[in-house]
């Protein structure tokens, strides 16, 4: 049959759905390769990618839905499109029988008592549905991006005026009333209140909180511009205060990337006029500003979890910078990786679904690397040309807008990292790939199952070029997150992986490494 | 007390519009979730469907 492919104008269907059907379709043996997708220009560009740009696929418009497969004589389009409409009504009468209104207005009718809406719709609508929702007195937890920052001011002074949660744009992590919501982990109930406007970061956070024993009372996300001059803070001041107001948060979080110093100056303010104990992770900010407003600045998200534990133990809090276990283990470690390497191997590639964790990688490798490259790099010489190759050292975000528009999010869909592994695992100037594998609520429910094969084959044919490849991993799970945490363990340990437990650690191992290489 | 901490103390009750794998997850924990099959007004025609919305 060759290259067909289907085009159906304004039909929207959401991205994880779609991913399901793609992936369904992929099963039949005769087709080699197929794209169900919007015809968004990340989406055509995969498609042009696999060979399957046909004309009618190349003027669809976002808003236009198409299937495009590549097969043998044997398949029939009619009997594909059967079958893909088939999977689209078993999505929507499988899950639940339940009456799904179109609208947020019918919706409150259906539920005149609903508290919070979760919107993912795409970023160019969220603002009208979004103010609607504030309209109605809901709080808000907007997991969308491509949102602007002047529709994000908006909707934040709006909420503000209405004493509203506005969390987000581009928030991908929650935790209300012990609710996972969106992207977020199973964590023990305790007295540790979060507001996060890092997703990822709050998620390790939280994770290593519930490790270490202690529990939390709400996790709030702000979206990641909260803290930008343009917004001012808005959203944490208000979950701050309302944590503060909150009898079972005994202490408080503050997670951010280095805010605008201004914003920095008026929060921490306000933290210092409160009586609860506060730990503020201004990752890789000015830890002697925090220091001096009475708070408990972090070395990394790891010691932000294990101070925050201590205080709400009654403990007195220390600096935590080093390995879980003997150091002296570690450097074994690094010995025996670097032994293996042939004089080709130099170089480190992070493969991050998490931004935050990215980040904290980017911060650690940068002091003694110097050059690090990547999608979003820590000074502009370092930015990639093409984000879809690497150079030198790197550290690549899969979850930024670049791999995202159209398609789910790499925690939810592994197969970008699964090909940028392969991709790396055949360039023999590579030693050592980094990751992280989230679990919790919104990812994949097998996410490290998902990568073993890419994982294995990256090191096979590092190893039939002379070489050795090292990956090393950091799985940000708990015992109560759905995906089963040892199994996930044991699967990457099985594919030669060194676990480390917590992303700093991981980051700060393959630092050891990369000292000895270079 | 601030509606925030109001939220707090109540049994939470969630809209879900968009992806449906949230709404999914929220039901698998037994949480209260209404999914809005939302699609973009008059098929992403922005004009058209502020105009629709007044209506």
């Amino acid at each position: 049959m060759g290259l067909k492919s289907y085009v159906k104008k304004n039909a929207y269907y959401d991205s994880v759905v779609l991913m399901q059907v793609t992936k369904e379709l992929k099963k039949t043996e005769e087709i080699n390769e197929v794209i169900v997708g919007m015809g968004t220009t990340l989406n055509k560009e995969l498609a042009e990618n696999l060979g399957l740009l046909t004309d009618e696929v190349k003027k669809t418009t976002q808003n236009d839905f198409f299937v495009s497969l590549d097969g043998e004589d044997a398949v029939d389009m009619d009997e594909v499109l059967n079958k893909i409409t088939a999977l689209l009504n078993k999505k929507k009468t499988s899950e639940d029988e339940d009456y799904r209104p179109a609208t947020l207005k019918s919706a409150l009718k259906v539920m005149p008592e609903a508290n919070l809406a979760l919107f993912s719709i795409p970023g160019e609508y969220a603002y009208d549905q979004v103010k609607k929702a504030l309209d109605q007195g809901l709080h808000v937890m907007l997991f969308s991006d491509n949102v602007t920052i002047d529709e994000e001011k908006k909707l934040k002074d709006y909420a503000k005026e209405k004493g509203l949660l506005m969390m987000g744009p581009d928030c991908g992590t929650a935790i209300i009333n012990h609710t996972p919501l969106a992207f977020a982990n199973v964590i023990k109930a305790g007295n540790i209140g979060i507001v996060g406007a890092s997703g990822t970061g709050t998620q390790e956070v939280s994770v290593l909180i519930d490790k270490f024993g202690g529990g939390i009372s709400q996790v709030i996300g702000t979206g990641g511009r909260d803290l930008k001059e343009a917004i001012g803070g808005t959203m944490m001041l208000m979950a701050f205060e309302a944590l503060e107001a909150d009898d079972e948060t005994e202490v408080i979080v503050l997670i951010s990337k280095p805010p605008h110093e201004s914003v920095a100056k008026k929060i921490l303010e306000r933290v210092k006029e409160c009586k609860k104990p506060v730990v503020v992770d201004f990752i890789g900010g000015d830890t002697e500003m925090i220091k001096s407003y009475g708070a408990y600045p972090c070395i990394s998200l790891e010691d932000a979890a294990q101070k925050a534990v201590a205080l709400g133990k009654g403990n007195t809090p220390k600096d935590f910078n080093g390995f879980s276990m003997d150091e002296a283990m570690v450097d074994a470690m690094v010995e025996k990786e670097v032994q293996q390497y042939s004089n080709t191997q130099k170089y480190v590639r992070g493969l991050y679904t998490g931004g935050t964790l990215a980040d904290e990688a980017m911060m650690v490798l940068t002091e003694s690397l110097k050059a690090v490259y990547s999608n979003k790099p820590k000074s502009p010489e370092f930015k990639l040309e093409d984000v879809f190759r690497s150079k030198e050292n790197t550290i690549i975000d899969l979850g930024e807008d670049e791999f995202t528009v159209g398609k789910p999010h790499p925690m939810i869909d592994p197969s970008a990292r699964v090909e940028r592994m392969k991709q790396e695992g055949a360039d023999e100037s590579v030693a050592v790939v980094l990751m992280d594998m989230v679990l919790g609520y919104g990812s994949h429910e097998d996410p490290a199952g998902e990568m073993i094969e890419s994982i294995n084959e990256a090191k096979e044919s590092m190893t039939s070029n002379g070489g050795h490849l090292t990956v090393v991993a950091s799985v940000c799970g708990t015992e109560g997150d759905p995906q089963d945490l040892e199994a996930t363990e044991q699967k990457l340990k099985d594919a030669g992986v060194i676990l480390m437990p917590s992303n700093a650690q991981a980051v700060k191992f393959v630092d050891k490494i990369m000292k000895r290489i270079s | 007390m601030s509606k925030i901490n109001e939220l707090f103390d109540s049994e939470l009750k969630v809209i879900n519009l968009g992806l449906e794998s949230f709404s999914a997850e929220l039901k698998l924990q037994k949480k209260q979730v209404v999914h809005v099959e939302w699609r973009p007004v008059a098929g992403g025609n922005k004009k058209l469907g502020s105009i629709l919305d007044q209506l």
